[in-house]
């Protein structure tokens, strides 16, 4: 049988934890909840020899094991806990070389926790640079674990480690601060209140315990009040002294050390990417710059994904049978998938930019510079990685909030993430700037379309600042609010590291997407083709003699075929429930179609476009026709009540405001409930998303009709 | 003095912090008594700002920065 030891990847923030995990997992690892918590792992497997697998977590970063955010929290929460499945059986601890004391405070609390650890010192490369080596024969010998040099963005020493996993010799624990200082009376108690006999681990679990308000903290805030124990006082105390420890050790240790960092390639990059005037202007081209990249670079291959699905949808009709499995296939999935599919070069290319920026570590200066922008909107420099991420998808944004300390400030990054215009919003958007302008406008060297859709960003953004300022006012909070980040060394972009990214994160949205799309496409395939009462059926029989006399000339043949197919969606039972809500939506210009696809884009926004497709695809009478262009067909679609155009440019403009706003996302509510335990704050989300959307539609709508 | 007043190409070594709510994260961050700091860059707005310790940089808001007692060096 296999046998599985379970090990955590434990550091600091930016230490390169993230690409050992991708160095020792590859593609191989998921993300998932811990058994009956909403604690989140990220767990990865690798196999270290015929007999032995190791299941590797991958831990947030951290600074110290007294959690003050979030995701702080969670590798403390893991920590913990001995009892718990998934406690290691060993931590791999990473350290970052350059900055090896501060990584050591951190070390050296885990360590002291009883658990067996090793130590992988990363980026020695960069210490080097900066005129730090160390003795590692030494510092091993001091410290009293195994150490290990790798590199884990170039993949450098990773079989070191793997076979270091494999040999139990190798498992030890080690101690650095002792608690002489500490009334042992006192300690005995703790220990006891708290079942662990690790006197540290249990003090520290104390102290977390009191000051979270969690299990057990009244018992043992009574314990602390009894010997009149300052937690804060104990904290700091704690915190100077291991530092001593560590200076100790090291100091030996270390060979060279020209100490601080000035005029390094960092330094001189950051004179001009954060300069006091230019910062903020780099930051804006570099949006401008993504911006139009989506749309110079997009159109092959969206031609080529448009291409394959014709492919597809050509062979399944020249092969199966026809009928209705052919026809829903056609009709119903491959129209509503490719209507989304094709925008995934567009996605890419977004996921791609942000990944890179998070990746060499211009996030953190963009978080710096808007800071001063951000306080008085009840958030910090911290919201502004959520909010740009936002852009790409709200769901993995809205876990990215979890580094913000003050819990006011990330509730609001939570509630207005969503109002950025995420990926989704994209397809919407670019298949009605189409309707509006033509795609080879150009305004100057740039593409109109690319400008309309920046425009509709800054629309999304100036509406999440806007609301963030509102919530100000709403939410109480008597935590401190700071700010205090690190701006880690710049670092070439890794390729593996970005693509693992991509993979992950495009995976998910077409995953995500997919699966719904196919379910909502057939329901929606089915609803448009079957009415009630044989209404569908005595349309047919209405137009049929027309239809099929052959002497009537083609083009009034023609036209009573496309005005049978628009009375039969009208008909059918999508078409009954679109006008059974379309006198709600009549203010905002929508009509009955309209409707039929906000009812199927309230789970998720992209359905809209694949909607349309299925819609106008049912209309058609399939074959070649299928993919060509819906927008064409959108634009033909003439309004049988007032016999004009159904998308005038006052309906378009109000569709796309009520899409920037409106909240048309099962994925981004269940993200929210998860991440703020709680239903209340998903509900005020959305109704407030939803009030805003409908309120701004309206006024656009009265404005330009 | 304190941190805000610190000025580009002075070095100063850092004495401690008064703010009891703040002292622990920037203990854990690297900012505690006897480093010593620099100031490398402001951000557009004037605030906040970034300081290069012995082996890190963290940037800070100048509220925070203000507990930060400092003495000059050489």
């Amino acid at each position: 049988m296999q046998k599985e030891i379970t090990v955590a990847l434990v550091g600091n923030p930016n230490c390169g934890k993230t690409s050992l995990f991708n160095a020792l997992t590859g593609l191989n690892h998921k993300v998932s909840n811990f058994a009956g918590t909403t604690v989140e792992k990220k767990t990865g497997e690798t196999r270290l020899s015929a007999g032995l697998k190791a299941q590797i977590i991958d831990l947030p970063g951290t600074y110290s094991l007294y959690p003050k955010s979030a995701d702080e929290l969670v590798t403390y929460e893991i920590l913990r806990n001995k009892a718990e499945n998934n406690y290691p059986d060993l931590v791999i601890f990473i350290a970052d070389a350059s900055n090896l004391k501060r990584n050591l405070l951190l070390f050296s609390q885990v360590a002291d926790l009883g658990v067996p650890i090793i130590l992988c010192l990363n980026m020695m490369d960069v210490a080097e640079r900066k005129g730090i080596r160390y003795d590692i024969k030494l510092l091993e010998k001091e410290l009293g674990v195994p150490i290990f040099a790798i590199n884990a963005r170039k993949q450098v020493g990773i079989d070191n480690i793997k076979s270091a996993l494999l040999n139990d010799k190798l498992r030890v624990t080690a101690e650095y601060f002792k608690l002489d200082h500490v009334d042992i009376k006192m300690l005995e108690e703790v220990c006891k209140a708290t079942d662990k006999r690790n006197k540290y681990a249990a003090l520290q679990f104390a102290i977390n315990a009191s000051s979270l308000l969690s299990e057990k903290a009244q018992r043992i805030i009574q314990i602390f009040e009894k010997y009149n124990f300052d937690t804060r006082k104990f904290q700091e105390d704690e915190i100077l002294a291991r530092y001593q420890i560590i200076e100790n050790i090291v100091k030996n240790a270390r060979l060279i050390n020209t100490s601080q960092l000035k005029n390094s390639l960092t330094h001189k990059v950051d004179e001009i990417l954060t300069h006091r005037y230019l910062g903020i202007g780099i930051f804006l081209v570099l949006l401008l710059l993504v911006f139009q990249a989506m749309f110079s670079w997009s159109s092959y291959p969206m031609y080529l994904v448009e291409y394959i699905f014709s492919m597809v949808s050509g062979y399944i009709e020249s092969h199966l049978p026809k009928g209705i499995l052919s026809d829903l296939l056609v009709q119903g999935v491959l129209a509503g998938l490719s209507g989304v599919m094709i925008f995934l070069p567009q996605i890419i290319i977004l996921f791609l930019f942000i990944a890179i920026l998070e990746d060499v570590g211009y996030m953190a200066r963009v978080g710096f510079m808007m800071d001063r922008i951000m306080r008085p909107f009840g958030m910090n420099g911290k919201s502004i990685v959520p909010l740009i991420s936002g852009m790409a998808c709200a769901v993995p944004s809205i876990m990215a909030s979890r580094n913000i300390e003050n819990k006011k400030e990330r509730l609001i990054t939570i509630l207005v993430t969503p109002l950025m215009s995420c990926s989704a919003r994209l397809p919407v958007y670019t298949l009605l700037i189409g309707m509006l302008i033509p795609d080879t406008a150009k305004w100057g060297p740039f593409n109109v379309h690319g400008l309309v859709l920046m425009v509709m960003y800054l629309i999304g953004f100036v509406a999440a600042i806007f609301s963030a300022w509102m919530f100000k006012f709403f939410i109480k909070q008597k935590q401190k609010n700071y700010f205090i980040m690190e701006l880690p060394s710049y670092k070439m972009p890794v390729f593996s590291n970005l693509m693992i990214t991509l993979y992950e994160k495009v995976g998910a949205f077409v995953w995500g997407a997919g699966k719904i799309i196919v379910a909502v496409s057939v329901v929606l395939w089915v609803l448009a083709s079957t009415g009630p009462h044989g209404n569908i059926a005595k349309v047919e029989q209405k137009y049929a003699t027309t239809i099929n006399n052959e002497s009537l000339p083609q083009n009034i043949r023609e036209e009573a075929k496309l005005q049978m197919n628009a009375q039969k969606l009208e008909a059918s039972y999508a078409g009954e429930f679109g006008k059974m809500i379309e006198p709600a939506i009549r203010p905002l210009g929508f009509d009955w179609k309209i409707g039929i696809a906000l009812l199927t884009s309230l789970a998720a926004r992209e359905v809209f476009v694949g909607t349309m497709s299925t819609i106008y695809s049912v209309n058609d009478d399939g074959g070649e026709e299928t993919f060509s262009n819906i927008k064409t067909k959108m634009q033909a679609d003439i309004n049988s009540q007032t016999g004009k155009p159904s998308y005038s440019l006052a309906t378009i403009l109000s569709l796309m405001i009520f899409y920037a706003f409106a909240l048309q996302c099962m994925s981004t509510i269940a993200v929210v409930k998860k991440e703020t335990h709680s239903n209340k704050w998903p509900i005020i989300q959305f109704v407030y998303m939803t009030v805003l959307a409908y309120a701004s539609s309206f006024l656009v709508f009265i404005m330009f009709s | 003095m304190n941190l805000t007043e610190l000025k580009f190409g002075q070095k100063a070594i850092i004495e401690k912090v008064t703010d009891d709510d703040l002292s622990l994260k920037l203990f854990e961050m690297g900012l505690l008594p006897g480093e010593s700091i620099l100031l490398e860059n402001v951000a557009p707005f004037g605030d906040p700002i970034a300081v290069l310790l012995s082996e890190s940089k963290i940037c800070i808001r100048l509220q925070d920065a203000a507990s930060v007692q400092i003495k000059l060096i050489s």
